[in-house]
């Protein structure tokens, strides 16, 4: 295993701090890597695509040819990914940004694996408008898929091209050389450096549709537990995130947000907070409201006195009550049916034991309803952004997801050109989707244009964030079932009511500073995303093998809440109820509820990671529930086309309070080819005990104007009483394979782990999450006969017609 | 002016006398480690140690910290001389997004200076006041544990030295 690499992440301030170049009005590559040597110089035709937008750049490669692997498609010129400098030294650009899943260093092992160079002498730059090629957002775990991919092929054909210049050079065919160690060398013991072979316009050409892959066999960096090269940074004091982003002259605004959603600010009288030590300027633009101040602490204590002085008109009518069912019902849904099979004739046989349309006469069928509340992203940092307006170009550093996005919504909120705003990637905390970074972009980019030549970094509040930020949204399934008499599924309905779960950017409606200036830019029109991926319909198709089966998304285009993406978005829902629904047949069934999974499932690959788990758990000779003390499973395929995850766990209930303690949980995985398989248990155990953490703890609040769950106290997210007492990851080794995106993998099947756990110890089942102490103990008082009847829980699965 | 003692260097620091700690760490001394989470000591991302004790440094004055031992985790070591600590959260990779790790560290530094023998619940138990939203926690735990190891060890190898470092315990806990 390589030593940790130990660089300072100070030398990337050098990265993030403006230079001269770039107060350039036309921003190129060129200006960024200026003076990088030789390749640089074949850039002269890319400045004319900086200012293309991604769909236009999409179209024209469209036009161009076969499809690229990754997000070639997106830039197939090499040298928009790799560059080679006459000194050897290797620059790496992705689209994709780090925010703690491990990304800079994967990336850097694929590329110095093909490439044939040490990970020391990569240097990667993640997202840049003017500098990295545009891969929209790093989201639904695509990083490892997309931007890994492309790298993996450009590295191969970037050595590849560097085997053949040195053919050239030494009159020898390709297959007489090999590269090595950041060099070409021949049988004889010639050797030309990367450096030396390297020449203008060398690596600017389209990248080909397939590359001479290294082989598995042949790995030295990759499928190997490389050290992350940002941990030393971190642990040592670095400047690590854009919290710690520090610019000369630089200024600290706070925002003074409205109430609540919708509220219109009246008047505002700013004499006394512009008397305030420290205080350099209050901004007003409609509803927008700020205070600028030469220190931190006097800016917070500026936005107090402002926020008492401001007189707002609130608008904001929210559902009454927190109950999930009755406030989605209450809305309108657009119905898409995404999934049906009708019986065994239309499946031409692969459900040829059960039954068509009729039910036979010995059947069982069963029916239940699962609801999420809203939840929050919930970041451990606040937003903060970085703006710096100088020359008619405004930059921004942003923990953002997308900066090719947000750039496109600031300069429609400022009426710029996109060439005249940057948006430069800088790692906040982490942000498990979208969360307030784009809106903190946002107002730093207004507050900046209104005080040109002063850096100013906008630091959001805790409160702020936990009423602002978008929340993953509400949700709710419905399903039914029937058993055929050999205990077989039969028949599967299935339906999930959802807001959309992305509001991103985009348009300035996307931004608070855009709909809170006076220019008022209305928020995007909600679209459900579509299938295969979805989105509240995420995961609503389930992998198992059903011989008649119908799955509908109730889209829900009203959204009561400012929603948008939470990390695996209605896929944490939809496993939750499919896998606790799984077990609900199984019971009926009479069957073991791994048994009865591995009988719905034809994917060998879904059955090995179920076995897989159940095998490392112990689940055959486990310890039957109940008096308090239960065991779990549960599996999914992520979006049912990324990494499959199974996991079991054990736990105790206690059953005086209701507080669940989480033993032994073991997961198993298939990410595919595995480039770090460190980053993959990272993940995973992340996952899980994030999942746990929203599973058992998690709700936000809100009164019928504002919401209420504005700090730790009133949001209450797992500490460590609650951690398991231990989490144990295992990866299945499938070389040479694709690869399958796993950041997100772990959110369904920890939540459903959970709920079968506690089914199991204490023989009821709760639907509603979160399962707080508070609703187990409600479960557990309440009386038996009155379960079935209850919307919230339920003893056994409410029985249409007994076995 | 006021003067604070941080990582054994004396500051004198032009700040208002209610500023917290964490603003001026940040921003006056340029010490990156101690973060804002939550501004009200629920989450203890800005924790350090105050006379040995940690100390949410986002609710603690600096008027209140006069000829105090203030030690942040820039004092714990270096990038190219990392202490025991941080050594231990290196090489057991305990970090996702890295944004709570300082002040997990500092609290655990607190403990483990103390009694570096510390249990499994001990550790869990002092922990409590920190959160992570990563779900890095038994990454966390284990690196606690390396870290105690780490100290252990020094503990036997440095017996003096390392009761003489010790600083006395005072001022306000967390």
């Amino acid at each position: 295993m390589p030593a940790p690499r130990g660089r300072d992440l100070r030398d990337e301030r050098a990265q993030g701090t403006p230079d001269p170049a770039d107060d350039t009005p036309v921003l190129t590559r060129r200006a960024v890597v200026g003076g990088a040597g030789a390749l640089i110089v074949s850039f002269t035709f890319a400045g004319a695509w900086a200012q293309e937008t991604g769909v236009e750049r999409r179209r024209r490669n469209e036009n161009a040819g076969p499809k690229l692997p990754g997000s070639l498609d997106n830039d197939p010129f090499l040298d928009a990914w790799i560059r080679v400098d006459s000194q050897g030294a290797v620059t790496a650009f992705t689209g994709k940004v780090e925010f703690g899943q491990g990304i800079k260093t994967a990336l850097l092992q694929v590329v110095a694996e093909e490439l044939e160079v040490a990970l020391e002498q990569v240097k990667l730059i993640t997202a840049d408008t003017a500098a990295t090629p545009n891969e929209g957002f790093t989201s639904g775990s695509h990083s490892v898929q997309d931007s890994g991919t492309a790298l993996r092929n450009a590295a191969a054909q970037v050595r590849d091209l560097l085997i053949a210049e040195a053919g050239a050079r030494f009159k020898l065919p390709a297959d007489q050389l090999r590269a090595e160690n950041g060099a070409v060398t021949d049988a004889g013991g010639r050797r030309l450096t990367y450096g030396e072979i390297v020449a203008p316009n060398l690596l600017h050409v389209r990248a080909q549709p397939t590359s001479a892959l290294k082989s598995p066999n042949d790995f030295k960096l990759m499928s190997r537990a490389v050290q992350r090269t940002d941990i030393p940074g971190k642990v040592t004091g670095g400047v690590a995130f854009v919290q710690d982003l520090r610019l000369p002259r630089m200024l600290h605004a706070r925002i003074v947000r409205p109430p609540g959603y919708g509220a219109k600010l009246k008047s505002i009288e700013t004499g006394a907070v512009e008397k305030m030590p420290g205080v350099v300027k209050i901004i007003r633009d409609g509803s927008f409201l700020a205070v600028v101040a030469r220190r931190e602490f006097q800016a917070i204590k500026g936005m107090h006195v402002l926020a008492e002085a401001a007189q707002w008109e609130e608008n904001a009518h929210l559902p009454k009550g927190s109950d999930v069912e009755t406030l989605l019902s209450s809305l309108t849904p657009k119905d898409t049916t995404i999934f049906e099979t009708k019986g065994a004739a239309d499946e031409g046989g692969a459900g040829a034991s059960a039954p068509s349309a009729a039910l036979p006469a010995k059947s069982a069928a069963i029916q239940a309803t699962y609801t999420r509340p809203y939840l929050s992203h919930a970041s451990i940092g606040p937003s903060c952004a970085v703006g710096h307006f100088v020359d008619g170009t405004v930059t921004v550093w942003t923990h953002t997801q997308g900066v090719y996005p947000d750039r496109q919504a600031i300069a429609e909120m400022l009426g710029f050109a996109p060439e005249k705003v940057r948006c430069i990637h800088m790692e906040g905390s982490g942000c498990y989707g979208h969360n307030g970074a784009d809106d903190a972009a946002g107002d730093a980019a207004l507050i900046a244009v209104s005080m040109p030549g002063q850096p100013i970094r906008v630091q959001w509040m805790r409160e702020q964030e936990q009423a602002w930020e978008p929340f993953g949204p509400a949700m709710m399934a419905k399903v039914d079932a029937t058993l055929d008499p050999a205990g077989r599924i039969a028949s599967w309905n299935y339906g999930v009511w959802s807001n959309t779960h992305s509001m991103r950017p985009g348009p300035a409606g996307a931004l608070l500073a855009g709909q809170h200036m006076t220019r008022e830019f209305p928020p995007p029109v909600p679209r459900p995303l579509p299938q295969p991926e979805g989105g509240g319909d995420r995961n609503a198709i389930p992998l198992y093998v059903l011989p008649k089966a119908k799955v509908v998304h109730h889209f829900l285009p009203d959204m009561p809440l400012r929603v948008s993406a939470l990390r695996s978005l209605g896929a944490y829902l939809n496993i939750y109820s499919i896998e606790s629904f799984m077990d609900e047949l199984a019971l009926t069934a009479g069957a073991d509820p791994v048994e009865f999974r591995l009988k719905h499932l034809e994917d060998p690959r879904a059955a090995d990671v179920v076995r897989k788990a159940a095998e490392e758990f112990g689940w055959s000779t486990r310890e039957r529930g109940g008096r308090g003390r239960g065991c779990g499973f549960a599996f999914a395929r992520y979006k049912n086309l990324a990494a499959y995850c199974a996991i079991a766990m054990q736990i105790r209930v206690d059953l005086e309070s209701g507080h669940i303690s989480v033993g032994r949980v073991i997961a198993a995985v298939d990410a595919g080819q595995i480039i770090n398989p460190d980053g993959v248990c990272n993940q995973i155990e992340g996952a899980i005990v994030q999942s746990l953490s929203w599973t058992m703890f998690e709700s936000v609040s809100f009164d019928e104007a504002r919401i209420t769950s504005l700090d730790w106290a009133r949001y209450p997210i797992m500490r460590f009483d609650s951690v398991p007492e231990s989490v144990s990851v295992h990866p299945l080794d499938r070389p040479g394979t694709p690869f399958l995106g796993c950041g997100e993998a772990g959110q369904g099947p920890a939540a459903a782990a959970l709920a079968n756990a506690l089914a199991d110890a204490t023989g009821k089942r709760l639907r509603d999450l979160p399962l707080s102490p508070k609703r187990v103990k409600g479960m557990l008082t309440a009386a038996p006969s009155s379960d079935l009847k209850s919307s919230a829980t339920h003893a056994t699965p409410s029985v249409r017609a007994a076995v | 002016m006021t003067e604070l003692k941080v990582n054994g260097r004396t500051y004198r620091v032009d700040a208002e006398p209610d500023t917290p700690l964490l603003y001026v760490l940040r921003e006056d001394l340029h010490l990156n480690a101690a973060k804002f989470g939550c501004g009200i000591g629920q989450c203890g991302s800005c924790t350090v140690l105050v006379d040995g004790a940690a100390t949410f440094s986002c609710v603690t004055p600096i008027i209140a910290l006069k000829g105090k031992d203030i030690v942040t985790l820039e004092g714990l070591g270096s990038i190219e001389k990392p202490g025991p600590m941080q050594q231990a959260f290196i090489a057991e990779q305990s970090a996702q997004c890295g944004y709570c790790i300082p002040g997990m560290m500092m609290r655990a530094q607190a403990l483990l200076q103390d009694n570096p023998d510390a249990s499994e619940e001990q550790i869990r138990a002092q922990l409590r006041p920190n959160l992570c939203r990563c779900g890095t926690h038994m990454r966390i735990l284990r690196a606690v544990r390396r870290a105690a190891l780490l100290m252990q060890a020094e503990r036997k190898a440095h017996p003096q030295k390392d009761r003489n470092a010790r600083a006395p315990r005072q001022g306000p806990k967390r």
